[in-house]
């Protein structure tokens, strides 16, 4: 507990030395390594771990025969190589998703109780985003494999890219708006370039997180979902396909490269 | 000899398997899932999925429209622009440095009262070192320009629809899309204008 108060206090510093511009943001990567050794980030992964075993819902049943693509039960390894395609739905799922599915059809909830307030709040963590957590952590220090051999993951791939180049809304904005070009930065938050192989990486890195701003634990579910209210666009439906579709395209195109677990974000 | 041949053999092979699967175009696609996966929230309706006229010429061109298209489309959109009936273009830096430093606006998560976001993409002010490098720099707008009736004229329409301008830019049609007031805007454009504003000193 008091670990958890003094990272709190360290956010706090850290969110304020957050405004300032880009030879911080350096400094900042510095200080996320050294908080990455000690991340609250764990303590939602042994929550999830917790909630993926423990017989819950109205069917009484645990996750432990939720199947992530390798096989029901096997987690080892199962994030690293999300999103990918499931018969069973004959739809491509990223990670959230399918512990969503899993949660409805393995142990009986509904989508519209898990879709109701699907994002951290400072008093509320929704289970699967610690779900989400727990699995990820089981990839780290993995290279990226989304698999691009169904036809669906590659055609699911190409809508991705659609929908990433896509320019409308108020403002004109697709997601190239602000990531589609090397160096720019918007105030002072660097933007990455996730065309490029060597940046998408950092679409995928460090999420799940724990973000110092607001200090919530946060899953790629909801970095789509405030990229697209920052975009101006109406709401994406929580574990929708539109948005299985971007990490599919965010994803593939960072496989190769290694990914070190649960992060921290500002 | 035989190695660079057979490169050259595995290379044509490559390109005729390409011409032979062509890429489809998965706009398509990408629409029909948005349009069945995204909902309304707050003052962010569906109809902002649709394309207009600008964004569908974007869109089908990689923000590279044939010239004839791009003039055609910032024709109209020119003639859209409508300038101040009382045909004054400055009005107040001051409350043009708050609404450029004002990031609030259009989203689901905001009500009413926008602000222009400029500082978001653009170096503007000296005192502000918090600057995004999305667009170019403002710093010094007319002092290098000129403070003519032109280069008046150009900042406040450029504000008010920069696709008049250059079909395809990143920048918001501030007063097209009824983002921003004409108050707000000549308050902008006097920032970037005014002889006494911190822009241009």
């Amino acid at each position: 507990m008091k670990r958890v108060l003094v990272l709190g206090t360290l956010a706090v510093a850290c969110a304020a030395a957050a405004q300032t511009p880009d030879p911080t943001a350096a400094e900042f990567d510095k200080f996320r390594e050294i908080m990455e050794q000690d991340n609250p980030a764990e303590l939602f992964e042994v929550k999830g771990e917790e909630l993926w075993r423990k017989p819950r819902g109205p069917k009484n049943a645990s996750l432990e025969k939720c199947d992530l693509g390798l096989g029901p039960g096997v987690v080892k390894g199962a994030y690293a190589q999300m999103p990918r395609y499931f018969a069973d739905v004959d739809r491509v799922m990223d990670a959230e998703a399918r512990i969503v599915h899993c949660m409805i059809t393995l142990q009986g909830f509904t989508y519209a109780e898990l879709a109701k307030q699907p994002f951290s709040s400072l008093t509320r963590t929704p289970d699967p985003v610690s779900i989400v957590t727990y699995v990820a952590a089981q990839s780290r220090g993995m290279k990226l494999a989304a698999p691009q051999n169904h036809p669906k993951e590659r055609d699911t791939y190409e809508a991705g890219k659609a929908i990433f180049f896509y320019r409308a809304g108020s403002f004109d904005f697709s997601c190239t708006s602000c990531h589609g070009v090397d160096g720019q930065r918007i105030r002072t938050q660097p933007l990455p370039n996730f065309t490029k192989p060597e940046q998408a990486i950092r679409a995928v890195q460090g999420w799940p997180g724990y973000r110092m701003t607001g200090g919530v634990m946060h899953s790629l579910q909801w970095r789509m979902n405030d990229c697209y209210r920052q975009q101006r666009f109406p709401e994406p439906g929580y574990a929708s396909e539109t948005v299985s579709a971007l990490l599919s395209y965010l994803t593939v195109n960072a496989n190769g490269q290694v990914y070190r677990g649960p992060g921290i974000k500002r | 000899m035989r190695l660079a041949s057979a490169g050259i053999l595995a290379a044509a092979a490559a390109l005729l398997a390409s011409c032979a699967t062509p890429q489809r175009d998965y706009k398509p696609d990408a629409q029909a899932m948005m349009k069945r996966d995204f909902h309304a929230r707050g003052i962010a309706g569906m109809e902002r999925l649709n394309e207009d006229a600008v964004q569908a010429a974007c869109n089908k061109h990689a923000d590279n429209p044939p010239q004839a298209i791009a003039e055609k489309l910032q024709k109209e959109q020119m003639a859209a622009i409508k300038w101040p009936v009382d045909g004054k273009l400055l009005g107040d830096w001051k409350p043009g440095e708050k609404i450029a430093q004002n990031g609030q606006g259009m989203s689901w998560s905001d009500k009413g009262g926008v602000g222009g976001s400029c500082y978001n993409c653009h170096q503007i002010g000296p005192r502000e070192s918090s600057f995004g490098t999305v667009g170019p720099s403002l710093y010094q707008f007319a002092k290098l320009r000129g403070y003519g009736a032109d280069i008046q004229r150009y900042a406040y329409g450029k504000i008010y629809n920069a696709k008049a301008y250059n079909l395809c830019s990143q920048m918001p049609r501030m007063g097209h899309v009824g983002a921003l007031t004409e108050q707000q805007m000549k308050d902008l454009t006097a920032l970037l204008m005014d002889p006494a504003s911190p822009v241009n000193q």
